[in-house]
């Protein structure tokens, strides 16, 4: 699994890049738009297992995001947007992933839900109570692990449960039990530069997981790994969901990861981000790496990569896919502009950097 | 903690430990002071060998003539230490949280320094008498200037990414200080310190020269002139030489348990 650009290459795009005006984005069919005073809408019927035993008696949460707005003073005076009026909801045991080209303000966005920073405008509420300040509902996990290099693995998971005054035995039998469930039972005692990347990453979703938290926040979790051990760890990140009892907000870069753990994908546009669509992903439950290569797959990383470009510069997916090929000649284009390579021919290894 | 100290490379520990080249240091450094002896010719009143030396060191911890010294000088020293370095930590922490107590504060840092202690030490012999205390504030003052800059450098530089990590999980502000910010800032506070320790000892012999009736700045007096006794002056330094050494072994020793293989 690469990077999650737009791998529709050519001058084709550069000119559309230069015809563009701002503010011209195209209306989203109603199903698209995201709409959080609505009632969600379940996309598809979610292959769901029941839920396990010792889980079933932990609280779930959903997240709810509103309005949400965030800027950042900059050196010049003028305030950098990275959120303007994002808004979207995710049902509590859903997956879902976040993708957005650089800068959009993604991490910003996990940071806000999370309660790691204050938002300007709009709220965040976890199943319906609102968040202030860090929050002991959610778990983080960051983009590099941030172990502790002075602690081993275990002390590093029980870190939470040391901030939130536990006894050292249920410290050290909770952490434990977690690094077992990250299949990392045997490393208890390595410290981080010991651990391989991937060790290291497993670890910190232990310590994520220490405190219970209902929903778990991922921030590009893969990004340092190699693309191999990527996908065995997605695996295992979707084993991991379905022990514990939790609801998933995963920011990525990639495309391919998106769809193979999402339930659905929140498209983010260019500063200031907002949700520009939010596709299903209508695979079913255990994801297998294999579904990866189905066309199921292969529309709807086209139709990510429609609306990841379409923010910017690149055809809707309905004009991509030659449903409205009036509507782009209108705009005094080549109806087939965007037809001639349908997205969804393109085989789903493209995005590996073709 | 323990478990990975013990699956730490023996071969690594092993080479740490091996006496070897210490020992292949010392017969160099022995052998070259005896040759120069015995080149030169000097009378043992000018440069005593290194046989001289050693029968006196022996005798004279034998004879009680060191000890008593050596004990009020090690008891300075540490007391000066502790004062100095835990003042210096709470400092530095200050230091390393607010701009304007460093604006405030670093040129008086600085010139207390840069001020040289021979010249401060009378004075504060003067204030606070010829007795432990003025020993224990000289120093504790030359102790801290770099154990204060060590922290402040130290917790300066800790890793944003953890302070923030350890926000997520909800640390309170002395939490996120306890767990995070001094454990990440160790090595460098204790840069700090193996510095410090080794100016302790040159502070606590200043102190004594400035005045007092016991310690081994003291004996260095006595034997330099009314005992004209220049091996025990050899011994005396000898001793204050192995005071060093051996305290800042164990800062280092501390430094190796507390901060361990990060890598």
């Amino acid at each position: 699994m690469g990077e999650g650009r737009a791998a529709r290459p050519g001058r084709a795009r550069a000119e559309r890049r230069l015809t563009r005006r701002r503010g011209a984005r195209r209306p989203w069919p109603a199903c698209r738009r995201p709409t959080p005073d609505r009632a969600p809408v379940r996309l598809h019927a979610p292959a769901r297992r029941p839920a396990r035993p010792e889980t079933g008696d932990r609280p779930l949460a959903s997240i709810d995001v509103a309005d949400l707005a965030r800027s950042f003073p900059t050196a010049t005076g003028t305030p950098l947007v990275a959120l303007d009026g994002v808004a979207f909801r995710v049902p509590e045991r859903q997956v879902v992933a976040i993708v957005g080209p650089n800068g959009c303000g993604k991490s910003t966005l996990l940071r806000l839900v999370g309660g790691l920073l204050p938002v300007d405008r709009g709220t965040v509420s976890l199943d319906g109570t609102p968040v202030v300040g860090p929050d002991p509902r959610v778990g983080f996990v960051f983009q590099e692990s941030r172990l502790m290099p002075w602690r081993d693995a275990v002390a590093n998971v029980a870190f939470p449960l040391e901030l939130a005054g536990r006894s050292a035995s249920e410290r050290l039998a909770r952490a434990r039990e977690l690094l077992a469930l990250v299949g990392l039972a045997e490393f208890a005692g390595a410290r981080p530069h010991q651990l391989s990347g991937g060790m290291r990453q497993r670890v910190a979703i232990a310590r994520a997981l220490a405190l219970e938290p209902s929903v778990l926040l991922l921030d590009e979790p893969f990004s340092a790994l190699d693309a191999l051990t990527r996908e065995r760890f997605g695996v295992e990140l979707l084993r991991i969901w379905q022990e514990t009892a939790t609801t998933i907000l995963i920011v990525t870069h990639s495309v391919s990861e998106a769809i193979f753990l999402a339930d659905r994908v929140l498209v983010l546009s260019p500063r200031p981000g907002q949700v520009v669509a939010d596709i299903p992903v209508n695979l079913p439950r255990p994801r297998r790496l294999s579904m990866l290569d189905t066309a199921v797959v292969s529309v709807t990383a086209a139709a990510i990569r429609a609306n990841l470009a379409g923010a910017a510069d690149e055809p809707a997916p309905e004009e991509a896919w030659g449903l409205q090929p009036a509507l782009a000649a209108s705009r005094g284009r080549d109806p087939l502009e965007g037809v001639g390579v349908p997205a969804w021919f393109d085989p789903f290894g493209r995005e590996g950097g073709a | 903690m323990s478990l990975t100290q013990a699956q730490a490379p023996k071969a690594a520990r092993a080479r740490r430990l091996d006496p070897a080249p210490v020992l292949l240091g010392a017969v160099i450094f022995v052998v070259a002071w005896q040759a120069l002896v015995w080149i030169g010719g000097y009378e043992p009143w000018l440069l005593p060998g290194p046989l001289v030396v050693g029968q006196r060191f022996v005798d004279a911890w034998l004879d009680g003539t060191i000890a008593p010294h050596a004990t009020a000088t090690l008891l300075e020293i540490v007391l000066g230490f502790t004062v100095g370095a835990g003042l210096a930590l709470l400092v530095g922490m200050l230091l390393a949280r607010s701009h304007f107590a460093e604006r405030l504060l670093s040129p008086y840092l600085v010139a207390a320094q840069a001020t040289p202690i021979l010249a401060i030490a009378p004075l504060i012999a003067l204030w606070f008498g010829t007795g432990l205390l003025s020993k224990v504030l000289i120093c504790a003052l030359i102790v801290f200037f770099p154990v204060a800059i060590a922290t402040m450098v130290g917790i300066r530089s800790v890793d944003k990414r953890l302070v923030e990590m350890a926000r997520a999980f909800r640390a309170t502000r002395s939490q996120l200080v306890r767990q995070v910010e001094i454990p990440a800032a160790l090595p460098a506070i204790l840069g700090g310190m193996r510095v410090g320790v080794t100016l302790a000892v040159i502070g606590a012999i200043i102190g004594e020269w400035a005045g007092g009736e016991r310690g081994l700045g003291v004996l260095i007096n006595l034997a330099r002139g009314s005992l004209f006794d220049t091996p025990l002056l050899f011994a005396t330094l000898a001793t204050i030489a192995l005071i060093g050494i051996v305290l800042y072994l164990v800062v280092v020793a501390v430094e190796r348990r507390m901060v361990g293989a990060r890598g």
